[in-house]
């Protein structure tokens, strides 16, 4: 069994991913690491490095997680995540969330808002906060 | 002097100021982008042409221009990617300082050496535009033929990696130039009556430069996002302000004359400056590593070359750029012939121009020395929001010139011709600055012809004329020489600007 975190290279994704190695640590299960882009933009800051997540996998397997990540360019940024927890059968999935402006509703689509819609099992949002930082 | 302080007076009235600070905005904009530069930018505004004063728009084009060249050194050093043609050697230098942190001085090298570099160029431009329109207008209709001529072989043959590809280029263009029945004669109309006043050059400038340019996006459109380099602000130590003003200074020396040659552009003179810093240098240990002096010099030599430009596109009419020609056509929409009477029956729209030049250059570096790294943010801007913009205003220009559907269906047509031409490789340069120069070509050959009755010979009767076909002979028996003496150095040469 598995726990799946969508992880964003930022704060919320520095949460999500914190929440997520403990939920994982106390269930006993792998932890599974969704890192994912429309690759549309030249630029996206929250698609990580390849040296970062090599530090995120080491600083995981240091607290004795079995670790994998998905990283890559996709169509759809929550259908990837969606499609990983169906692939790994996951018990639990791990988004960070946050405040959007009325304009930034109207211009942008929510990632976290369609996995917690779409995905087939219990979700866990959280919310950035200075404890939670693993790297 | 008189008249350039009355430009000065044209430039800073209110109007004009917010046209030039939207200009250098957008210019800027266009110029980190990469793919969308400022040819696109002023081919796409040309409708405003209709309503805008000539000066205003004008000084907004020209602030574009600029603009386009201070922009594109930001992405070619954060990103490794030139945001423009003109800052593909500033990558070399630039994007190793990012890396080895010194991002902050490799950004702030390229604006002040943008500034030093626009500044001397467009006194440069101030002092010698109107000299030359006045021995310009001594000159028949044989010597501007022969002048056209040498234009368009130059930037066929000088410019760009394959001639044949650069004359494929350019034939296609003077072939879209041919339709319409300007001589009396229907020629390549195929028997339809809206083809008869020919192709706007609107319609073919907007379709190759942005439908062409947006397929071709979409053609690519999922790719890994680039690492972008974080960046501070842009700031210099005394070291390299000491390293970075002779570099600027000879930037500058061979970025003007080069824009001011009809085989115009920025690249060669920024190769040229990048390869004299490389052999001047007292730090050759870091070139290849990160020198200061591989940014400082091209990145002078990208703007002196603009404003090396406007000296043939004011005082002869001959564009030598992609944005030069594009600034033409909105000339042209005016009903202005710039030309050696162009200065002389404008003074106030000229020097008001000229004017707004200075005024860019320091907006320019004030909007880009402390805000740099807010302009990397556009890069985050996903491409199919911006290239639905581009499509929608590439649509209401191409409509505008004369509220014809017909002129919709032209665009798609030129536009598919545009993305073939990236495909394979095709320069665009040559078939635009085609289009613009071919009627005008016919145009001096026939009057020549008129007046010599018919004698083929006065083609060669002035002595303008006959020294432009010597340095055309020169310049081929030159390309003959060197592409048989070097078959493999040539390809070298290519494979540093593209690394």
């Amino acid at each position: 069994m598995t726990v799946v975190v969508a992880w964003s290279a930022d704060e919320y994704g520095a949460a999500a991913l914190a929440h997520g190695a403990a939920q994982a640590g106390q269930r006993r299960e792998d932890l599974v690491v969704v890192n994912v882009t429309r690759g549309d933009a030249l630029v996206d800051k929250r698609y990580a490095a390849d040296d970062e997540i090599a530090r995120v996998t080491t600083a995981l397997e240091a607290l004795g997680l079995d670790v994998r990540v998905v990283h890559g360019v996709v169509d759809d940024v929550s259908g990837a995540v969606v499609e990983e927890i169906q692939r790994s059968s996951a018990t639990l999935v791990v988004v960070g969330i946050r405040h959007r402006s009325p304009v930034g509703k109207m211009l942008l689509g929510s990632v976290a808002q369609r996995i917690i819609l779409d995905a087939p099992c219990p979700v866990l949002a959280v919310k950035p906060d200075d404890a939670a930082d693993l790297v | 002097m008189e008249l350039l302080m009355e430009g000065f007076a044209t430039a800073l009235t209110p109007t004009n100021l917010m046209f030039a600070v939207i200009g250098v905005l957008l210019g800027t904009a266009v110029g980190v982008l990469p793919g969308i530069g400022p040819a696109m930018t002023v081919a796409l505004l040309l409708p405003v042409t209709y309503s805008v004063e000539p000066s205003s728009a004008l000084i907004m084009f020209a602030g574009i221009y600029y603009g386009g060249m201070y922009g594109g050194s930001t992405t070619s050093i954060l990103l490794n990617t030139p945001g423009e043609s003109s800052s593909v050697v500033t990558a070399l230098e630039g994007n190793k300082m990012a890396k080895a942190g010194r991002a902050s001085q490799a950004l702030a090298t390229a604006a002040i050496g943008s500034f030093v570099a626009g500044t001397i160029g467009t006194v440069l431009l101030v002092l010698l535009a109107p000299n030359i329109a006045d021995l310009v207008v001594q000159l028949g209709a044989p010597s501007y033929f022969a002048i056209m001529v040498l234009a368009l072989f130059a930037v066929t043959a000088v410019l760009g990696s394959s001639k044949l590809r650069g004359f494929v280029a350019l034939f296609l263009g003077l072939a879209i130039g041919l339709i319409g029945t300007t001589t009396g004669q229907a020629r390549l109309t195929f028997g339809s009556p809206k083809l008869a006043d020919g192709i706007d050059i609107v319609v073919v400038a907007v379709a190759i430069f942005a439908i062409g340019e947006a397929l071709w996006v979409a053609a690519h459109l999922r790719r890994r996002p680039l690492d972008i380099i974080p960046v501070g602000q842009p700031w210099m130590s005394r070291s390299d302000w000491s390293r970075s003003w002779k570099p600027w200074l000879r930037g500058t020396a061979f970025g003007f004359p080069f824009g001011a040659l009809p085989a115009g552009g920025a690249e060669v003179p920024t190769f040229l400056s990048y390869i004299t810093e490389r052999r001047l240098t007292k730090h050759p240990e870091e070139f290849g590593k990160g020198a200061i002096e591989g940014v400082a010099g091209p990145e002078a030599a990208n703007n002196a070359s603009a404003a090396g430009t406007l000296v043939p596109l004011l005082s002869i009419g001959l564009p030598t750029t992609a944005t030069a020609a594009v600034i033409l056509v909105a000339m042209q929409n005016y009903g202005l012939q710039p030309g050696p009477q162009f200065l002389d029956a404008n003074p106030e729209l000229v020097w008001g121009l000229l004017a707004s030049l200075f005024i860019a250059n320091a907006l320019l570096l004030v909007i880009n020395l402390p805000m740099a790294p807010l302009w990397a943010k556009l890069l985050q801007i996903p491409r199919p929001y911006l290239y639905a913009g581009i499509l929608f205003f590439a649509s209401l220009g191409a409509y505008s010139v004369n509220f014809d559907a017909f002129d919709l269906g032209l665009l798609g047509v030129l536009g598919v011709l545009g993305l073939a031409m990236r495909r394979f490789g095709i320069p665009v340069l040559p078939l635009i600055i085609g289009v613009i120069l071919g009627p005008k070509l016919e145009e001096q050959l026939t009057t020549a012809l008129q007046i010599s009755s018919g004698d083929v010979s006065t083609l060669w009767s002035e002595p303008v004329a006959i020294v432009v076909y010597v340095i055309m002979a020169l310049l081929l028996v030159a390309m003959a020489v060197s592409s048989r003496r070097s078959p493999v150095a040539a390809p070298k040469d290519e494979e540093k600007v593209s690394a």
